[in-house]
């Protein structure tokens, strides 16, 4: 594995998220909000071999500790990923991706005929985990159950 | 606290006591008794779109109890001049102590309930949930039954995007219903429901044929095909009047067979079941009467007696 994730340079100090369902890292990239246009270097790794999901992605974000409810959002999309944060060279932090039950702001509901789809109202758009294994995910509001191909192109 | 969006807000025993409620408060909806329980309080009727038997049962309701009633509707108000929903029921919020919606979108009324302070009533939103039509469908399959426990109930129609159908299920399964759903493939109950329904155990068959359903049922639910529905008339003439239900079909229904519909039916029910002692539609509509009573009391908290003179 660990000559995997050499494929790009190791980072000083930052974010590394491993296990990313193969070709999800442009969506990880966007559901974290990394902002691609401001000067920290991320390094991308797509469709590497992986004895865990047969392929994957691996994503490196330099300088950025990412929070533990950034990451909480990554569970939409990697659930299985592993997040190390790395400080000096070295593994300062392991972490796992946990789906929380209320998911605040962070995608719009799939459904044409939600009262949601008016972008004038203000309240937040929420979605609700409910069930995990299979992961199923319904609009709190309307309760339609979203396709996660779809919500994913529906995040904030 | 007091609101009802779907009838996942009520467990099986708060569902017993309001029909209980309601049986008590028949004389009150019929007028003969007075009883104003609610003498004081106000309900705002926020429909967003077209309603009779919903409205105007709720409004019976209310000033039956001795209340009062605010009549919204859509048009030519704020809303067509784009208000948003949420500062609509903010001045709601301030003008009346309980409101009763029913909007054109799905989650319209939980999106409601947690923009107020004052109790919701979903009184249909979209194709989602319409919880008080449950409670009365309840009631009347509980006049004629005794109980709601374990009877063979057979929904026809539109089950797409029948909101009806959707509250109904779902209660009648709690209470160990067997369901068969019958639909054109086109309108077929939404898969997520029908999963829902089974994984509380329930037996839900699905079919697009009524005639052989008629002999084992307890409750056959019609429901109109709903034409506003459908993006065009070629599709909508491809299944209007594809269920009909007539006297003659009846003859094969067990003795206390009943016929419910919420209303309003074009040409799912002859006229002709109209005198039939299975039809209970009109009795239906008129125990919308008493169940929002009950659930007018439940929601702002005001104890019905347990004696009604």
């Amino acid at each position: 594995m660990m000559s995997e994730m050499r494929r790009v340079t190791a980072i000083r100090n930052g974010t590394v998220i491993d296990h990313i369902p193969s070709g999800r890292a442009m969506q990880v990239i966007r559901i974290l909000r990394i902002d691609t246009s401001r000067a920290t270097p991320v390094s991308l790794v797509m469709n590497v071999p992986s004895d865990k999901l047969g392929r994957k992605d691996v994503l490196k974000i330099e300088d950025r500790e990412l929070s533990r409810e950034e990451l909480d959002r990554l569970a939409l999309i990697a659930p299985n990923a592993s997040i190390a944060i790395i400080r000096n060279h070295s593994v300062a932090e392991k972490m796992v991706v946990e789906l929380t039950e209320d998911l605040v702001n962070i995608a719009t509901c799939t459904f044409s005929n939600c009262i949601t789809k008016n972008d004038r109202e203000p309240l937040p758009q929420r979605l609700r985990i409910f069930s995990h294994d299979p992961l199923e995910i319904r609009c709190y509001y309307c309760g339609k159950v979203q396709e996660i191909d779809e919500l994913i192109e529906n995040i904030l | 606290m007091g609101d009802l969006v779907t009838m996942d807000d009520l467990t099986n025993e708060e569902i017993v006591a309001i029909l209980d409620d309601s049986e008590r408060l028949v004389p009150v909806a019929r007028g003969v008794v007075n009883l104003p329980l609610l003498e004081g309080k106000v309900l705002a009727n926020m429909f967003f779109e077209n309603s009779t038997r919903t409205r105007m049962s709720f409004e019976t309701a209310m000033k039956r109890l001795g209340g009062s009633v605010l009549n919204f509707s859509s048009v030519g108000t704020s809303v067509s001049k784009g208000e948003t929903l949420y500062d609509t029921m903010q001045m709601i919020d301030g003008y009346a102590d309980i409101a009763a919606i029913r909007h054109p979108r799905q989650g319209a009324a939980q999106y409601s309930a947690d923009a107020v302070e004052i109790p919701i009533l979903n009184a249909g939103d979209g194709a989602g949930n319409h919880p008080t039509q449950t409670m009365l469908d309840l009631f009347t399959i509980r006049q004629s039954h005794g109980d709601l426990e374990g009877l063979n109930v057979v929904l026809v129609g539109d089950l797409r995007y029948g909101r009806t159908v959707h509250s109904l299920s779902h209660a009648l399964v709690r209470f160990g219903a067997s369901l068969t759903l019958v639909s054109p493939g086109t309108l077929r109950m939404p898969k997520e429901i029908v999963a829902d329904l089974r994984s509380q155990g329930s037996e839900v068959a699905e079919t697009e044929s009524l005639q052989e359903q008629i002999n084992h049922a307890d409750v056959i639910y019609m429901t109109r095909i709903q034409k506003e529905r459908f993006p065009d008339e070629d599709e909508y003439a491809k299944v209007a009047g594809i269920f009909k239900l007539n006297s003659s079909d009846l003859s094969a229904a067990k003795k206390g067979m009943i016929v419910m519909h919420p209303l309003p039916r074009v040409d799912e029910i002859d006229p002709n079941v109209d005198s039939s002692d299975h039809a209970k539609y009109f009795e239906q509509a008129f125990n919308g009467v008493p169940t929002r009573m009950a659930l007018l009391c439940r929601s702002l908290g005001v104890e019905v007696p347990k004696e009604v003179k």
